[in-house]
């Protein structure tokens, strides 16, 4: 290795740490700042919480509440959706891209369907699902669906047309474009609308969640401001941002291992 | 000499919303058998349009093409490099094999010695974006031959060869083309290519075109497209295509 390109390494190595710590050094902040406002009453304590006391509503969340049961609760209806919206959203914009005319004859609907707030949604799904989980992998569905679909099916259409003419040329049935062009084609696209979708599906089970539930992290955040313990909202709220996190760097993790290969 | 397909009078309009753009008056020609024929004209007169109508990518709007031997197998290689960029070299080079479902033993034996006699032997496992132009254009003629059809249909195969390469190339293509016996339809800019690989030359005119002239090359001695060059008919041939393709009527 040449010293230039040592010297350069070098380089990235020490913005990688700089950015590192500024991250943590805000986070610090962040929480010092919160817990000095709250003690002092700066900011009204029993609204906003403070990081110790979120801290221990949720180690009483944990030995109480069943704080873990409720944890699962929404990853599983996050799971579940997220699998079939994907799977959905897939098959879908297979079949919009197959029959374009059906697409065209369709489209205007889609963007009705797309631009409803789909929490208005709400009451009728209960009605049709019942108030249990039904309803909530439903509702997530509804969010996840059509932003998949128009990933997926965007990502079918951002194919270069020289490659589709050479199929043509070759005499490709409809079949065989779809599998040996369309689809690995538009792999990238497919995996990295992933990202977006797992996002949109834990806001549909949250919401759900808050709608009908009696178990997972949106119920709890909903308990907490019925009985006016904004400490739980609190702390549900920041268990929501862990997750989600967590989720998204995983979601992120599955793309690289599926982009390498 | 076989006559293999006859076109006569071919006329093509495109239609849009818009407007009609005829892109061919009328054409008729004979392809026989183990004939080299080129096609020159200026750009955008139609003859991608051509070899797309022949090749029954795109639909004629009045004229004929009559085939005289059934099941004629054209292999088209397009004006586009268009490589498949998930795909290694070698799987671009088999697809066509891989889409009819012809990946016989001997077939992809073929299409490897193919390969390796255009100095591709050493990037079988590597990725489209990783070739240079010559590399793909290569390639996506491999493609083609792979297939082994009765009739190859060229569009400009060589542009984006230096002219070191396009020369060895194209006597090896000659090579390959004459000792398989196939019959070459093949669109060049390049009218030195033209005269010295074909044994047919058909000029057109501009858009919408129509043929200008047809020249039968005669040579001395049929030896190799290079040799060609020091033909005595060559400046001969040369300036009568030039004119043609400079006169602008
Ligand atoms: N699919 C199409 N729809 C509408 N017009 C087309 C289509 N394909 C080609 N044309 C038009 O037809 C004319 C002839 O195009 P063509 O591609 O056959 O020219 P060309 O002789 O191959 O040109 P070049 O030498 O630049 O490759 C052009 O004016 C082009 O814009
Ligand atoms: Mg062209």
């Amino acid at each position: 290795m040449t010293k230039e390109h040592l010297s350069y390494l070098r380089k990235l190595k020490k913005e990688k740490f700089l950015v590192f710590t500024s991250q943590i050094l805000i986070m610090i902040i962040f929480l010092f700042l919160w817990e000095f406002l709250s003690n002092h009453k700066i900011i009204n304590p029993f609204i906003f919480s403070s990081p110790s006391k979120v801290l221990s509503t949720i180690k009483d969340l944990y030995l109480n509440y069943n704080l873990i049961s409720h944890i699962m609760t929404t990853l599983k209806e996050t799971f579940i959706a997220f699998i079939l919206g994907i799977t959905l959203s897939f098959i879908i914009a297979i079949i919009l891209n197959e029959f374009k005319l059906l697409n065209k004859i369709i489209d205007p609907y889609l963007t009705m369907l797309n631009s409803l707030p789909k929490v208005a949604l709400g009451p009728l799904i209960i009605i049709i699902a019942g108030a249990n989980q039904n309803s909530i992998i439903f509702m997530a569905l509804l969010i996840n669906l059509i932003v998949g679909i128009i990933n997926i099916y965007n990502g079918f259409n951002n194919i270069d047309p020289n490659l589709i003419i050479l199929f043509k040329s070759l005499k490709a049935s409809k079949l065989t474009t779809l599998l040996k062009l369309t689809i690995p084609a538009s792999f990238k696209t497919i995996i990295c609308s992933l990202k977006l979708n797992i996002s949109m599906t834990l806001i549909g089970v949250i919401m759900g969640e808050f709608l009908v539930s009696t178990k997972g992290i949106g119920y709890l955040i909903i308990y907490g401001t019925q009985v006016f313990n904004l400490n739980i909202v609190m702390s549900g709220i920041v268990i929501l941002i862990i997750i989600s996190f967590i989720l998204y760097k995983l979601v992120i993790f599955i793309e690289k291992k599926l982009l390498n290969n | 000499m076989t006559k293999l397909l006859s076109i006569n009078n071919l006329h093509k309009v495109y239609y849009s919303k818009n407007n009609a753009l005829e892109a061919i008056k009328d054409i008729s020609f004979d392809i026989n058998e183990n004939e080299f024929i080129t096609v020159v004209g200026p750009s955008g007169c139609g003859k991608s349009t051509l070899l797309n109508i022949l090749t029954d990518m795109e639909n004629l709007t009045s004229g004929t093409i009559t085939y005289h031997i059934p099941n004629l197998k054209f292999g088209y290689m397009l004006q586009s490099d268009a490589m498949l960029d998930w795909l290694n070299v070698f799987k671009n080079a088999t697809i066509g094999l891989d889409i009819k479902k012809i990946k016989t033993a001997e077939n992809i034996a073929y299409t490897k010695n193919l390969l390796e006699s255009y100095g591709l032997k050493d990037f079988l496992n590597k990725y489209p974006k990783e070739l240079s132009g010559g590399m793909r254009q290569r390639l996506a003629l491999i493609r083609t031959l792979a297939l082994k059809p009765d009739i190859l249909v060229l569009d400009e195969p060589f542009s984006k060869l230096d002219y070191q390469s396009r020369l060895k190339i194209s006597d090896d293509i000659y090579k390959i083309i004459k000792k398989e016996k196939k019959t070459v339809l093949m669109v060049t800019h390049n009218i030195e290519e033209a005269i010295c690989l074909s044994d047919k030359v058909i000029v057109l005119t501009k858009r919408p075109c129509t043929i200008k002239n047809i020249y039968e090359i005669k040579r001395e001695k049929n030896t190799s497209p290079i040799k060609n060059h020091q033909d005595s008919n060559y400046s001969y041939y040369y300036n009568l295509i030039w004119k043609d393709l400079t006169d602008n009527d």
